[in-house]
């Protein structure tokens, strides 16, 4: 019993990754019709925005200290990072110490401009091209994000850890009389993912501005004809369904060391877990994605493992060839969407 | 001349002397001038050449023809690899087994994949056949490694049985590939003046079956087939309405495609007798698109075109350097050449894959028909108008769907 609320703990962090990345995409694809390829670019993006604050953060003045010395013997170098000498050594370093979660607030605005430049600037001209095109557009525009980052990063693992106070393990079964460790940030990341979706979901529900994109996700041309300007508002969702992918990815580097091709890595996932959901349903990509997460980590359990060889390794690409193959439209998929 | 018409056996023919000249062509510069670097006449990247032109082409004729865009079809090309190799290992070094195998297991798994995959058409097809890609790929990397050798990837060693040949030579090491006692190593060196040319075994091989894959997707492109295939892309819906089953049809143009990526495959192996997983990742995958895509899809010559392309200028650009660039802009002010160097350094090198990139959505946003296209374009404006709209006459560069 504990091993099986453990797997099911483990694939909720993966899953909360997936459905994160997957609801950008199915937010894109639900409005501008649009097969984002770079989709996990973007959130190969808010993990270095992640990296970029912690390096920013770290930016440090030298000064000499003639009292202490190195190993040497020479007067030793201190570096004083400058946020701790503007906020004194306590405040200034709890600020380090929290780069990654004030990497949310770096990250939101710069993913919001990035995905409205890639709106604007390239996707724009892509509506009425076929599916293949923007495939591949986007596909060549992740290569291009791909490789910039790694020009200024490095092409190797940055390691981005999580404050000390959420570094930890807690042990959530202690309330109901079992024993499940678990890292806490992880708990936290699964905490995070379900604010962000509730928050997307009731943005879309409950404001004007969400019932008119949810008009226009319906039928773009009769909400276009009632004189609103349906473009200015899915640009507007193309940058929010960035700054989701930006954010599962500020939280997750703490988890995974961001690395240049780590969107590439769950893009193929991703896109899969859409596809698996149903195409244009979002509703449906979190609960695949979920879904898919912790059939993963059950998969992974040694258990299973020995009784068929490799079945972590496939279980998601055989899940999604059985639902294909079934269920068509995947599990929540519209009828219309994709067909053509 | 082999049912062809004049325009595709002048074609055939063009192809041909560039294959078979290409140790010259393709070595315009003498070995010791400072432009000896774009030289890329030596083997093996001829041998890749031509063997990832097979491999684009036998891409082209599904996604050219019928629209279907894969991603997984470096998969096929893994597996022809793998065949191969296991033919070095079990029967004897000769190539031709290790082909003709690859070709049959790559069919025989693209008849599988195609199966199931083309119950769906779209982006779906694509996510199908990326998923099988990728299954495919981490099985050879985990569960499957007696059979691919995981990590390190298949080799050759001295235990083989090679029942057909020989474990070892007489001097204990591993033989080579051969094609009855035709080293595929083996080169010929010709020096004319300060020029050196190379002929190898090897590449002419390649050359030899890229050529009579090429002539097969003329015959393919211009048969009954070959019109229905390109039925299915223009509209599917229509060719069911009248009672038509495209399936057959799209099974065998995927099938057929897979039998080229393992040709490919195999060939690679009969090159340099090895194989890993890292050729069936889905990156793999999609370099063969963006050659496609980039030399033209749809068109008959440029699959080719597109990878002979990259793989030339993967070669140079990797091989440009800082101190190459200091020293072409040298003739400029010293702030000027540094600033010139400084710009130009991220896309040489290791940044290879960064013009890559830019340039593939340059041509996907700006030239949909690829490089193709592109002359024909450039066609058009030197001769007028009037030869540009033969050019859209005849049709050959609809843009890819």
């Amino acid at each position: 019993m504990d091993a099986i609320l453990l797997q099911i703990l483990n694939g909720l962090d993966k899953g909360s990754a997936y459905a994160l990345i997957a609801l950008g995409l199915t937010l894109i694809f639900g409005t501008l019709g649009v097969v984002n390829f770079a989709h996990g670019a973007l959130f190969m993006i808010g993990a270095f925005c992640a990296v970029t604050l912690q390096r920013l953060l770290n930016l440090s003045y030298e000064v000499v200290d003639e009292t202490q010395t190195d190993f040497l013997g020479n007067p030793l170098k201190v570096k004083t990072p400058y946020v701790e000498a503007w906020f004194g050594p306590e405040f200034g370093g709890a600020i380090i110490d929290w780069a990654v979660p004030l990497a949310i607030l770096f990250a939101i605005p710069i993913m919001i401009g990035v995905g409205y430049v890639m709106e604007r600037g390239l996707i724009k001209h892509f509506y009425k091209r076929p599916h293949a095109d923007q495939i591949l557009v986007t596909f060549g525009l992740a290569i291009v994000l791909q490789e910039v980052v790694k020009y200024f990063y490095g092409a190797n693992p940055i390691q981005t850890p999580a404050p000390d106070a959420l570094n930890g393990v807690v042990n959530l079964g202690a309330a109901i009389g079992m024993d499940i460790v678990y890292p806490v940030w992880r708990v936290v990341y699964f905490f995070f993912a379900v604010v962000i979706i509730g928050g997307i979901f009731s943005f879309l529900q409950f404001t004007t501005f969400g019932m008119v994109v949810r008009a226009g996700m319906a039928d773009r041309e009769t909400v276009g004809l009632l004189g609103i300007n349906i473009d200015r508002r899915f640009t507007i969702m193309f940058g929010i369904a960035a700054a989701v992918a930006g954010l599962a990815g500020v939280m997750y580097t703490p988890i995974n060391s961001p690395n240049y091709h780590m969107g590439m890595d769950f893009l193929v996932l991703s896109f899969v877990v859409v596809v698996v959901g149903g195409m244009g349903s979002l509703p449906g990509a979190v609960l695949a994605g979920f879904l898919l997460g912790i059939l993963e980590s059950f998969a992974s359990m040694n258990e299973i493992k020995s009784l068929i060889p490799g079945i972590d390794q496939i279980i998601i690409y055989l899940v999604a060839i059985i639902i294909l193959l079934t269920r068509p439209r995947g599990l929540m998929g519209r009828k219309g969407v994709m067909e053509d | 001349m082999f049912g062809l018409n004049k325009k595709d056996t002048s074609l055939l023919i063009i192809v041909a002397c560039l294959t078979m000249f290409a140790p010259f062509i393709l070595n315009p510069f003498p070995t010791d001038s400072g432009l000896a670097q774009f030289n890329a006449g030596y083997p093996d990247l001829m041998q890749r050449f031509v063997i990832f032109g097979i491999f684009a082409i036998g891409f082209n004729i599904l996604f050219g023809l019928t629209g279907y865009l894969s991603f997984g079809h470096a998969a096929f090309l893994g597996v022809g690899s793998y065949s191969a190799v296991w033919m070095f290992k079990l029967i004897g070094m000769n190539v031709i087994p290790a082909i003709v195998l690859s070709v049959i297991v790559a069919g025989l798994f693209a008849l599988l994949i195609g199966f199931i995959s083309l119950r769906r058409s779209g982006i779906y097809f694509s996510i199908l056949t990326l998923a099988f890609a990728q299954m495919s790929f981490n099985l050879a990397y985990s569960v499957l490694t007696p059979i691919t050798n995981g990590e390190t990837g298949l080799q050759l060693t001295l235990e083989d049985p090679r029942i057909l040949g020989v474990s070892a030579t007489a001097d204990g090491s591993i033989p080579v590939t051969n094609l009855f006692g035709l080293e595929m190593r083996s080169t010929f060196e010709m020096a004319v003046g300060p020029w050196a040319f190379q002929f190898n075994a090897g590449y002419y091989l390649c050359a030899f079956i890229m050529l009579a894959a090429f002539y097969l997707s003329i015959r393919i492109f211009r048969s009954p087939f070959g019109m229905m295939l390109r039925a299915v892309k223009s509209n599917q819906q229509r060719m069911n309405y009248t009672g038509l089953n495209t399936r057959p049809y799209t099974l065998a143009a995927f099938v057929i495609s897979g039998m080229y990526a393992g040709l490919a495959g195999g060939l690679m192996a009969s090159m340099d007798p090895l194989a890993g997983a890292e050729r069936m990742q889905w990156t793999a995958s999609g370099e063969v698109v963006l050659m496609t895509i980039l030399g033209g899809a749809g068109t008959l010559i440029g699959p080719v075109l597109g990878a002979g392309f990259i793989k030339y200028f993967e070669n140079i650009f990797s091989k440009i350097n800082d101190n190459v660039l200091h020293s072409w802009f040298s003739f400029m002010p010293d702030g000027m050449e540094d600033a010139v160097v400084f710009l130009i350094h991220p896309f040489i090198g290791k940044g290879w894959h960064l013009t890559l990139g830019i340039l593939f959505m340059l041509v996907v946003i700006f030239l949909p028909g690829g490089l193709v296209e592109g002359g024909q374009r450039i066609k058009g404006w030197l001769s007028g108008r009037k030869a540009k709209d033969d050019g859209k006459a005849a049709g050959e560069t609809n843009p890819a769907e």
